[in-house]
C-alpha cells in the first residue's frame, strides 16, 4: 500500500517543485526522472497486487484491485514516455519563440498536476473524491490547452473548460443520487461514498435511483470520454494544445473517464440486475464510433484527424463495456491498453511531423519519409496499427470486440465492420500523401526522440502477436471483477 | 404528507428551495450584468442559509464549515471578482438585451417541469418531501445551463457555471444532509480553482479578442470550411 | 343582520376607496418632496365632478353614455364578493375569484367599447392597448389564483381565507410565487407605474386615460370612482389572502371593528409600499409590458409547479 502513497506523493512533490523552483535547462530531464520514479512505484504496486490480490488501505480511502492497477501502470508508462518526448519537444518550441520560461514552468507543474489527478482518480476508493479528481484533471489541463495564447488556443481552452465543467457537473449530480441511495439503506456518514462499501451492498441499493444516477454519470463522465454529442471540446483541445498534452489527453484522460463510468456501472448493475446501463453505453458508444469515422474524412488539421480517431476508439470501448460479459470486457480492457499506447505514440510522431513541416495543416505536411525517414515510418506504422491491421494489438482487440458483438448482437456487426472500413479509408487518404508525397523545398529534419514511439509500437505489436501470460492473467482477473465471469 | 403536518424546519427548507429556484429564474431573465451578479450572490446567500439551517437542525458541525465556505466563495469572492471584471471592461452600462427573453423564460419553466418528470420515478422511494428538493436542484442545474446558452458574455457564462454548482450543492445539502467532509472540501477546492482560472481566462480572452463576448470565439469548426 | 353586514362591507369599499387613493397620493408626494393635497381631496374631486354637466359628443351612441354606470355597478358587485372585514358573510357563497375576474372583464369590455364609440384616435388606441394588456394579464392572474385554489382546494375567496387562517403560520413556497405574481398583475390591472401612469395625459404613453379621455362630469366621476374601488379591491385581495390575520370570523361588533382597523392599517401599509415602488420605478415602454406580464405568468406557473412539486400530498 505504501507504493500507492508514493504514486500520489511524487507528482505532488513535482507540482510544488516546478512551481517554486522556476524553469531551467534541466527541468525537462527532471520531469522525466519524476515520471520514471512514479512508474517504478506503480510496478511495485502492481507486483503487490499480483501477489496479494486486492488491496484496501486501512482507512479505506484507497482501493487497488486488478482493474485499476493495470490502468495505473499504463498511466505511469504513457506519462513516462510522453515526458521523454516532451523534453526536447518543448525545448524546440521555446527555440521557435512560441513559449517562454514562465509558460514552461506552468507546463511542467501542470503536467505533474494532471498526473496527480489521474492517479487519484484511479486509486481512490471514494467515488466523490473520484469526481473531485476528475474535475481537477480538467482544471490542471485547461491552462495547458491555452499555453500558446493564440486566439484559437484560448477559444479551445474556453470551450474545454465550459463544456467539461458543465458536463462533469452532471456526474456530480449522479454521484449525489448514488449517495442518496446509499443514505436510504442506512449507510450514511463518511463511508457511504466508498466504492468498496457500496459494491458490497449493491443489491440493496434502490435500482430506480441508480438507473437515474447512471444516466447522469454517463452524461458527465461521457463528456470527458468524448462521447458524441458531447465531444465538441475534444478535437479543439487536442489540436490547439501542445502535442505532449494531446498525447496524454488521448492516452490517459479519456481512459480514466471511461474507468470512472465502468466503476459506477458495476454498482448500478449490482443494483438493477438489468442491462439498462449496458444498453445506454452501447448506444452512446456506437453513435460516437459512427459519427467520428465520418468526421475523419472532413479534417484538414492532422491533430484534429487523430483526435476524431480517439473519439472513434473510445466509442468502440464504451460499446464493448456496454455489451458486458466476459469476452467483450476482456476485449475492451485490451483495447484500452493498445489504444493508449498507439495513440500516444502517434501524437508524439505527429508533433515531430508538425515541427518538420512547420504547420499542423495536412496540406502542408508532405514527403516526411524523404525528409526524416524515422518520422515518416513512425507515422505510417502508427496509423497502420490504429487502423486495426494485423499483426498489431488493435487488430486483436477489435477482432475480439467483433466476436463478442457477433455472439450477443449479431445484427450490429455489419455496422461495426462498416465503421472500421470507413475509418481506415479516412485515415489513409490523408496519411499516404503526408508520408509519401512530394517533399517541399527546404524542409529540414528536426531533433527528435522517437524512442518512446518505437517502444510503444513494439509493445502494441507484441500484444498483437501474443499476450504474455502474466498480462493475460491480469486481464482475466479484471474481467472477472467487472463482468462477474472469466473470459474464454 | 401535507405541508401542514410537517415541522417548521421542513417548511423553511422548502421555502428556501422555492426561493433558490426563483433566483435562478430571475438570473435567466436578467439582461444587466451587474444585477445578474447581484442575484447570483443572493442565491449563494440563500444557499448559505440553507446549509446553516440544516447544520443547526441536525447539529452537524461540519456543515457549518460548508456554510462558511459557501459564504466566502459564492457570496463574497466570486461576485466580487466578476463585478470587478465587469466594471473594468465598462460593461455595466450596456444592456445585454437578451434577444428572446420570453422564449428563454418559458424554456426555463418547461425545464423545471422536465426535471420533475425526470425525477418522478424515484418519488415513491421516499416518504420525505426532501426528495422534492432534488427536483428543484436539478432544475437549478438545468437553468444554469440555459443561462449559459442564452447569454453571450463570458461573465454570464461564469455565473451560469457557478449556479450549476449551486444547484448541485443544494442537492447535496438538502437531499442527503451533506456529502462526506472530504468530498465537500474537494468540491469547494475545485470551485475555488475554477474561479481563479476564470479570472485568468478573462484576461486571456480580453487580450486576444478585446472583448468578453464569447460569440466572437468562433475560429474553430467541427469540419474545416 | 348578516345581510346588513354584507351591505355595510360593500358600502365601506365604496366609501373608503377615495380615501385610499388620497392616502396613496399623500405618500407619493411625501416621497417626492412635494406638498401633498389633503387626504380627502379625491372626495372633493368626485363631488365637484358630479355637480358638473357631462359633455357628450354628438356621435356618441348609448354605449358611451351607459358605460360609466355599467363599469361602476360591476366594480361594486365585484367589491361585494371580496371579504374586507369579515369572512363567512352571506355573499361569500358567490365570493369566487373567477366571478370577480368575470365582473372586471365585463366592465373592461364596455369601457373598451366606449373608447371606440366616439371614434377619436386616442379612444381607439387606448382600447386596443387596454385589451392587449388585459389579455396578457388575465392568464397570469388566473395562474396565481389557481395556485391558491390548489393549495386550499377552492376558488372561493372566503373559504380560502378561512383555510389560511386555520392553517396557522405555514411557510408555503407556492404562496411566495403567487403573491409576487398577483402583485405584478394588480399593478398592471389597476394601471399603475410601471405599466401605466394614472396621472399622465401624454398621448404616447397613456393607456387607461386614453380610453376615458372623452368623459366628463358625472360620467368621469363614476369611472374614476370605479378605478379607485378597483385599486382598493386588489389591495384587499392581496393582503387578505396572504396575510388574513385580523379579519373578523364572527359578527360581534368588537370583532368587526377590530377587523376594520386591521384592514385599514394593512391597506395603508400596502399603499406606502406601492408609493415607494412607483417612486423608484420608471414607466416602461409599452412593448416591454408583455415581458413584464409574461414574467408574472411565469411566477404564477412556478407557484403552481412548486405547489405540485414541493407541497402536494401523495
Amino acid at each position: 500500500m505504501i507504493a500507492a502513497y508514493f504514486i500520489l506523493l511524487i507528482p505532488l512533490f513535482g507540482i510544488v517543485f516546478f512551481a517554486f523552483l522556476g524553469h531551467s535547462e534541466n527541468t525537462g530531464r527532471f520531469n522525466v526522472w519524476l515520471n520514471v520514479a512514479s512508474f517504478i512505484a506503480t510496478l511495485w504496486l502492481a507486483i503487490n497486487v499480483l501477489n496479494g490480490g486486492t488491496l484496501l488501505s486501512e482507512d479505506k480511502a484507497f482501493l487497488i484491485d486488478p482493474f485499476n492497477v493495470y490502468l495505473i501502470v499504463l498511466t505511469a508508462f504513457v506519462g513516462m514516455t510522453t515526458s521523454v518526448f516532451s523534453a526536447p519537444y518543448m525545448a524546440h518550441e521555446k527555440e521557435l519563440g512560441k513559449l517562454n520560461d514562465a509558460r514552461l514552468k506552468l507546463y511542467y507543474s501542470m503536467f505533474q498536476g494532471f498526473m496527480l489527478a489521474m492517479y487519484l482518480v484511479l486509486t481512490t476508493n471514494n467515488i466523490g473524491v473520484m469526481w473531485v479528481a476528475m474535475e481537477g484533471a480538467t482544471l490542471a489541463t485547461v491552462l495547458l490547452v491555452s499555453l500558446y495564447r493564440t486566439p484559437e488556443s484560448i477559444e479551445a481552452a474556453w470551450k474545454y473548460f465550459i463544456l467539461c465543467g458543465v458536463g462533469i457537473a452532471q456526474a456530480l449530480f449522479g454521484t449525489i443520487l448514488l449517495y442518496y441511495a446509499a443514505v436510504q439503506i442506512g449507510d450514511g456518514g463518511d463511508n457511504a461514498l466508498l466504492w468498496s462499501v457500496l459494491f458490497d451492498h449493491a443489491d440493496k441499493l434502490n435500482p430506480e435511483i441508480l438507473e437515474l444516477a447512471f444516466v447522469f454519470l454517463l452524461m458527465g463522465y461521457g463528456t470527458k470520454i468524448g462521447l458524441v454529442p458531447l465531444h465538441n471540446w475534444l478535437p479543439d483541445a487536442h489540436s490547439e494544445g501542445p502535442t505532449p498534452m494531446s498525447a496524454i489527453l488521448s492516452g490517459l484522460l479519456l481512459n480514466d473517464a471511461l474507468y470512472a463510468v465502468v466503476r459506477n456501472k458495476m454498482l448500478v448493475d449490482g443494483a438493477t440486475h438489468s442491462q439498462i446501463a449496458g444498453y445506454l453505453m452501447m448506444g452512446f458508444g456506437l453513435l460516437s464510433f459512427l459519427v467520428a469515422v465520418f468526421f475523419l474524412h472532413r479534417q484538414k488539421d492532422i491533430k484534429r484527424l487523430f483526435s476524431y480517431s480517439s473519439i472513434e476508439h473510445m466509442g468502440l470501448m464504451t460499446f464493448a463495456f456496454g455489451i458486458g460479459g466476459a469476452n467483450a470486457t476482456f476485449a475492451a480492457l485490451l483495447h484500452m491498453t493498445v489504444h493508449s499506447l498507439t495513440k500516444s505514440a502517434i501524437f508524439v510522431t505527429v508533433g515531430h511531423a508538425a515541427q518538420v513541416a512547420g504547420t499542423q495543416s495536412m496540406e502542408g505536411i508532405r514527403g516526411l519519409i524523404k525528409t526524416q525517414p524515422k518520422i515518416g515510418w513512425g507515422l505510417l506504422i502508427g496509423t497502420v496499427a490504429i487502423a486495426g491491421f494485423p499483426p498489431f494489438g488493435v487488430f486483436t482487440s477489435e477482432f475480439l470486440v467483433l466476436l463478442a458483438t457477433m455472439h450477443s448482437y449479431p445484427w450490429l456487426t455489419p455496422l461495426l465492420l462498416l465503421g472500421i472500413g470507413i475509418a481506415f479509408a479516412g485515415l489513409f487518404r490523408h496519411i499516404q500523401a503526408m508520408v509519401f508525397g512530394e517533399k517541399p523545398e527546404g524542409q529540414l529534419p528536426v531533433k527528435a526522440n522517437l524512442f518512446p514511439v518505437m517502444v510503444h509500437l513494439a509493445l502494441v505489436l507484441w500484444l498483437g502477436l501474443a499476450i504474455p501470460g502474466f498480462l493475460a492473467h491480469w486481464f482475466s482477473q479484471a474481467t472477472l471483477l467487472i463482468s462477474g465471469s472469466a473470459p474464454l | 404528507m401535507t405541508l401542514s403536518t410537517m415541522d417548521f424546519y421542513t417548511q423553511a427548507i422548502l421555502s428556501l428551495a422555492a426561493l433558490i429556484g426563483l433566483t435562478s429564474f430571475l438570473m435567466l431573465g436578467q439582461g444587466r450584468l451587474l444585477r445578474l451578479i447581484f442575484i447570483f450572490a443572493l442565491q449563494g446567500f440563500l444557499l448559505t442559509l440553507t446549509t446553516a439551517l440544516v447544520a443547526y437542525s441536525l447539529d452537524n458541525p461540519h456543515l457549518y464549515i460548508s456554510a462558511a465556505l459557501t459564504l466566502a466563495l459564492k457570496v463574497i469572492f466570486i461576485p466580487w471578482m466578476l463585478r470587478k471584471e465587469v466594471i473594468k471592461m465598462n460593461m455595466h452600462r450596456d444592456v445585454q438585451a437578451l434577444t428572446n427573453k420570453t422564449a428563454v423564460m418559458m424554456g426555463g419553466a418547461s425545464l423545471m417541469v422536465f426535471s420533475y418528470y425526470v425525477l418522478h420515478p424515484i418519488v415513491h422511494t421516499t416518504t420525505t418531501v426532501m426528495l422534492n428538493a432534488l427536483a428543484v436542484s436539478l432544475s437549478v442545474v438545468l437553468l444554469g445551463m440555459l443561462l449559459m446558452i442564452a447569454h453571450r458574455q463570458a461573465v454570464a457564462h461564469v455565473v451560469g457555471f457557478m449556479s450549476v454548482e449551486n444547484g448541485l450543492f443544494f442537492a447535496a445539502i438538502v437531499a442527503t444532509n451533506g456529502m462526506p467532509m472530504v468530498v465537500e472540501l474537494g468540491v469547494a477546492f475545485d470551485v475555488l480553482v475554477a474561479a481563479v482560472l476564470f479570472g485568468i481566462f478573462f484576461l486571456h480572452i480580453r487580450t486576444s479578442i478585446d472583448s468578453l463576448d464569447v460569440d466572437l470565439l468562433n475560429r474553430l469548426h467541427e469540419v474545416d470550411k | 343582520m348578516n345581510w346588513l353586514i354584507a351591505a355595510l362591507q360593500t358600502a365601506l369599499f365604496v366609501l373608503l376607496a377615495p380615501l385610499l387613493a388620497g392616502w396613496l397620493k399623500c405618500c407619493k408626494c411625501a416621497l417626492q418632496n412635494r406638498k401633498a393635497p389633503s387626504v380627502l381631496q379625491p372626495y372633493r374631486d368626485l363631488l365637484k365632478l358630479t355637480r358638473k354637466n357631462p359633455v357628450v359628443a354628438e356621435q356618441a351612441s348609448w354605449v358611451f353614455t351607459r358605460t360609466p354606470y355599467i363599469v361602476f355597478s360591476m366594480t361594486v358587485l365585484a367589491a361585494s364578493v371580496v371579504p374586507l372585514i369579515a369572512v363567512d358573510l352571506p355573499t361569500s357563497a358567490s365570493a369566487d375569484v373567477i366571478v370577480m375576474v368575470g365582473f372586471f372583464a365585463f366592465a373592461r369590455f364596455f369601457l373598451a367599447l366606449a373608447g371606440l364609440d366616439i371614434g377619436t384616435a386616442f379612444g381607439g388606441m387606448g382600447s386596443s392597448r387596454e385589451m392587449t394588456i388585459s389579455s396578457l394579464a388575465e392568464p397570469a392572474m388566473l395562474m396565481a389564483v389557481f395556485t391558491l385554489a390548489m393549495a386550499e382546494s377552492t376558488t372561493n375567496l372566503s373559504v380560502a381565507i378561512s383555510h389560511v387562517l386555520n392553517d396557522g403560520l405555514l411557510l408555503r413556497p407556492s404562496f411566495l410565487f403567487a403573491l409576487y405574481a398577483l402583485i405584478l398583475v394588480a399593478v398592471a390591472e389597476t394601471g399603475r407605474i410601471p405599466v401605466d401612469n394614472p396621472t399622465t395625459h401624454l398621448e404616447l404613453t397613456m393607456i387607461h386615460e386614453a380610453m376615458i379621455l372623452e368623459y366628463s362630469g358625472r360620467h368621469l366621476a363614476l369611472i374614476e370612482w370605479a378605478s379607485q374601488i378597483k385599486l382598493m379591491l386588489y389591495g384587499t385581495l392581496i393582503v387578505n389572502i396572504f396575510l388574513p390575520w385580523g379579519i373578523a370570523e364572527n359578527f360581534t361588533s368588537s370583532a368587526l371593528l377590530y377587523g376594520l382597523l386591521i384592514i385599514v392599517a394593512k391597506l395603508a401599509a400596502l399603499a406606502i409600499v406601492l408609493a415607494l415602488s412607483e417612486t423608484l420605478l420608471a414607466k416602461m415602454r409599452l412593448f416591454r409590458v408583455q415581458e413584464y406580464l409574461s414574467f408574472a405568468y411565469l411566477l404564477g406557473l412556478l407557484g403552481l409547479l412548486s405547489h405540485i412539486i414541493l407541497e402536494a400530498s401523495r
